[in-house]
C-alpha cells in the first residue's frame, strides 16, 4: 500500500456518512437568515432616523462616539478604539464612500468580519474534535491500525481529509452569507470600494497608506487570512482528538480555549507575552479594517508567524503521539 | 482433527513466530517471556484466565501495542519494523468486531479493502459469500445483531487472503449454533492452509478446536504442546451413578479409586449441578473402569452411569503452577 489516495477517500466518506458537515450546512443556513433580518431592521431604523441619508447616519455615529470620550465612565483602553474608529469614519466621510453600503456583499463582509474568531472556529471544532477520538472511543482504531498502512499515512490521511473540509466551511459561510443575504439586500456590491491600509501608532490613525480597494478583492484577502486562521485551529483540534480520547472532552478543551482567547483580548493589553498566545492572534481580519490589536506590539506578520508555529507544534506532537502511542482500550 | 507428528510438524512453514515477548507498564511487567510459534494450517490456541495477558500479547501481534521486549515475526517479517509487510499476512479481530456503524456492511469492507492492495469487488463479493451475509451486507451496521457483526468482522480480516488469521474470544456472544459453525468454518480454513490463532479462557473451547495450544497465566506461559497432550497429561476425573452408592463407594475404594470427597471444589459448576445423591466422584483411574463395572455389577450394585470429565481450567492450572492461585 504506498498510495494516500484510498485512505483519503476513506476518511472523506466517513466525513460525508457521519452527516456532521451537513449539520454544520445546517447551522449555517439556520443562523445567516437571523442576522439578516437583525441587519434588515438596522437599516429600516436608520432610514426613518436619517431619510436614508447614510451621511448623517455616519456624522451621528461620530458624535455618539466623540460625547463619549468625554465620559469619565469609558475606560481608557477603549477610548483609543473610538477615537481610531472616528478618524476612519471622518476619512470615510471625506472621501464620500459609505462605509456601510446595504448590499448582500457588504452584509457578507461584516459577517465573516464577526464568524472569523468564534462562529467558524466553533464549526471547525464540530468536524475535527472527533476525527481521531471517535475511531479511539468505538475501538474502530484497532481495525485501522491493523491493516498494512503505516500510522503516519493512516493520520496523514485524516489530516489531508480535515482541511479540506476547512477550506470546504469557510467557503460556504461565504456562500450561504451571500445568497441569503442577498435575498433581501440584493447581490450586487462587489465593486464598492473599501478602505484598506489604516497604521496605528498609539490613538493616531496614519491615514498615508490607506488606499481604496474593491469589495470583492477585500472579501478575497478577509477569506484568505479566515481560512489561514481556521487550518491553525483545525490543527490544534486535530492535535487535542489524538491526545484526548473522549470527544466531548475535546471540545470543551477547545472551546475553552477559543474563549479563553476573547476574554484575554478584551483584559491582557497590559499582560504584553499573552500575545504569544494562539487565541488571542485569531482575529487576523482586524489588521485589514484597520481595528487596533489587542496587545501593543501585534501585527500582521506577527499574528501569522505565531499562528503557524503553533500549528506547526501541534502538527508534531499530533504525528509523535500517534505513531508512538499504545492502543491499550 | 489433524494432528501433525513432531516431524511432520517442522517441515511445515512458520506463519507466526514470537520470541520472549515482553512489556512493561509502568513498573509492571504485564507480559513476562511469552515464547511460541505457530505453523500454516494449524489452529493455535491461547488459553489463559481474563487478565492474564492474553489480549496485550495479541495486541503485540498486530502492532497496537509496542513490546518492551522480544519480537514478533510474521511470515519473516518483524511486525515492529516493518508492519507494512508484516501486517499484509495477517487478519485478525481483536476484542470485538468493531466496524462503522454508520457504513453498511458493503462500505465497511470497502473501506478496510482500500488500506491494503490487490482486493477488488469481486474478492469483497467472495467473503461476503463466505461468511454468508449477503442478505444483509448493504443494510447499515448499527442495524446488525451481535452474531452478524461478528461474520462481517471474520469477512473484513480475510479480506486480504491472509496467511495468518487472529481471533480474540471469538465464541463471546455467540449463540450455540453460532458457536459450532464458527469452529466448523475455523477447521475449514485451516485445511485450506490458514494458520489461526484462537484466545480463550475457555478449556473446552480449545480443546474441542485446537491442535496445539499455549496456556498463559499472568503474563507467563506455563505450557505450549499439542491439546491432548497436556490436557490428558493432568487429572481427569469419573463420575459414577451407583445405586446403592455405599457399597458402590466401597467397592471402587476396595479396587484403588481415590474418592473426591468435595467434588464441588474441583468440578465446574454446571457439571456439579448435575450430582445427585448417587453420584460418586473418583480421580481417573485409566484403563481398570472396564475391569471395575464387572465387579460393581456382580456385587448387585446397578451402575446407571460412568463418565469421565476433564479437569476445569483452573484445576489445569493448579497442577501446573503447583498450587499457586490464578488471578
Amino acid at each position: 500500500m504506498n498510495s494516500i489516495l484510498p485512505l483519503i477517500k476513506n476518511e472523506t466518506i466517513k466525513m460525508m456518512k457521519k452527516k456532521r458537515f451537513y449539520v454544520v450546512i445546517l447551522v449555517l443556513i439556520v443562523l445567516v437568515p437571523i442576522f439578516v433580518y437583525a441587519q434588515m431592521k438596522i437599516a429600516e431604523t436608520n432610514r426613518e432616523k436619517f431619510n436614508s441619508d447614510w451621511r448623517l447616519a455616519v456624522r451621528q455615529a461620530i458624535t455618539d462616539n466623540q460625547n463619549s470620550l468625554q465620559s469619565a465612565r469609558v475606560p481608557e483602553e477603549w477610548k483609543k478604539y473610538r477615537i481610531i474608529y472616528i478618524q476612519q469614519m471622518k476619512y470615510y466621510l471625506e472621501h464620500d464612500v459609505n462605509p456601510q453600503e446595504p448590499g448582500g456583499v457588504g452584509f457578507t463582509r461584516q459577517f465573516m468580519d464577526n464568524a472569523a474568531t468564534l462562529f467558524i472556529p466553533l464549526l471547525i471544532m464540530a468536524i475535527a474534535s472527533d476525527i481521531v477520538s471517535s475511531e479511539r472511543s468505538s475501538g474502530t482504531i484497532k481495525m485501522l491500525l491493523t491493516r498494512p498502512v503505516r500510522r503516519w499515512k493512516v493520520l496523514l490521511s485524516k489530516l489531508i481529509a480535515l482541511l479540506m473540509f476547512v477550506s470546504l466551511i469557510v467557503v460556504s459561510a461565504f456562500v450561504i452569507s451571500y445568497l441569503i443575504s442577498g435575498l433581501v439586500f440584493g447581490y450586487k456590491g462587489f465593486n464598492i470600494p473599501v478602505f484598506t491600509g489604516f497604521k496605528l501608532n498609539g490613538s493616531d490613525v496614519d491615514l498615508s497608506g490607506v488606499h481604496a480597494v474593491p469589495q470583492w478583492a477585500y472579501i478575497l484577502m478577509q477569506c484568505g487570512l479566515i481560512w489561514f486562521m481556521s487550518i491553525t485551529v483545525a490543527m490544534l483540534a486535530f492535535m487535542v482528538s489524538v491526545l484526548v480520547r473522549s470527544t466531548a472532552a475535546s471540545i470543551v478543551i477547545m472551546m475553552a480555549a477559543l474563549i479563553a482567547g476573547t476574554i484575554l483580548t478584551n483584559m491582557a493589553s497590559a499582560w504584553t507575552s499573552a500575545k504569544y498566545l494562539f487565541m488571542v492572534n485569531l482575529d487576523l481580519t482586524n489588521y485589514l479594517a484597520g481595528t487596533p490589536a489587542p496587545i501593543e506590539g501585534m501585527t500582521l506578520g506577527f499574528s501569522l508567524a505565531v499562528l503557524a508555529i503553533w500549528a506547526a507544534v501541534s502538527l508534531l506532537i499530533s504525528f509523535t503521539v500517534f505513531t508512538k502511542q499504545d492502543i491499550l482500550n | 482433527m489433524i494432528h501433525p507428528s513432531g516431524e511432520e510438524r517442522s517441515n511445515l512453514a512458520t506463519v507466526l513466530s514470537v520470541e520472549h515477548l515482553r512489556k512493561k507498564i509502568g513498573k509492571k511487567w504485564i507480559i513476562d517471556d511469552v515464547t511460541f510459534d505457530v505453523k500454516s494450517g494449524e489452529i493455535f490456541g491461547f488459553l489463559g484466565p481474563n487478565g492474564a495477558g492474553k489480549t496485550t500479547t495479541i495486541r503485540m501481534l498486530v502492532d497496537l501495542i509496542k513490546p518492551t521486549e522480544g519480537k514478533v515475526q510474521i511470515c519473516g517479517y518483524d511486525v515492529n519494523r516493518d508492519p507494512e509487510r508484516a501486517l499484509a499476512f495477517v487478519g485478525s479481530i481483536v476484542e470485538n468486531p468493531e466496524v462503522y456503524p454508520y457504513l453498511t456492511g458493503w462500505e465497511n469492507l470497502q473501506h478496510f479493502a482500500r488500506m491494503q492492495s490487490g482486493i477488488d469487488e469481486q474478492r469483497i463479493q467472495e467473503v461476503v459469500d463466505i461468511v454468508r451475509l449477503d442478505q444483509r451486507i448493504h443494510d447499515k451496521v448499527k442495524t446488525y445483531s451481535l452474531g452478524m457483526r461478528q461474520r462481517l468482522g471474520i469477512a473484513q480480516a480475510l479480506l486480504g487472503r491472509p496467511k495468518l488469521l487472529i481471533l480474540d474470544e471469538p465464541t463471546n456472544g455467540l449463540d450455540p449454533k453460532g458457536i459450532k459453525e464458527l469452529r466448523a468454518f475455523i477447521r475449514r480454513l485451516a485445511e485450506e492452509g490458514m494458520a489461526v490463532f484462537v484466545s480463550s479462557h475457555l478449556l473446552s473451547e480449545i480443546q474441542l478446536l485446537c491442535d496445539r495450544v499455549a496456556i498463559i497465566s499472568r503474563g507467563r506461559v506455563l505450557a505450549v504442546g499439542g491439546v491432548n497432550e497436556l490436557v490428558s497429561g493432568n487429572a481427569n476425573y469419573v463420575i459414577w451413578q451407583l445405586s446403592p452408592r455405599p457399597r458402590g463407594t466401597e467397592i471402587l475404594v476396595a479396587h484403588g479409586a481415590k474418592i473426591v470427597d468435595d467434588p464441588h471444589t474441583v468440578l465446574d459448576d454446571s457439571i456439579a449441578a448435575g450430582l445427585n445423591e448417587n453420584s460418586v466422584v473418583t480421580q481417573f483411574i485409566g484403563d481398570s473402569i472396564s475391569n471395575i463395572v464387572p465387579i460393581l455389577v456382580n456385587a448387585g450394585v446397578e451402575v446407571r452411569d460412568v463418565h469421565k470429565i476433564n479437569p476445569t481450567l483452573e484445576q489445569l492450572f493448579l497442577e501446573m503452577t503447583e498450587g499457586e492461585s490464578i488471578e
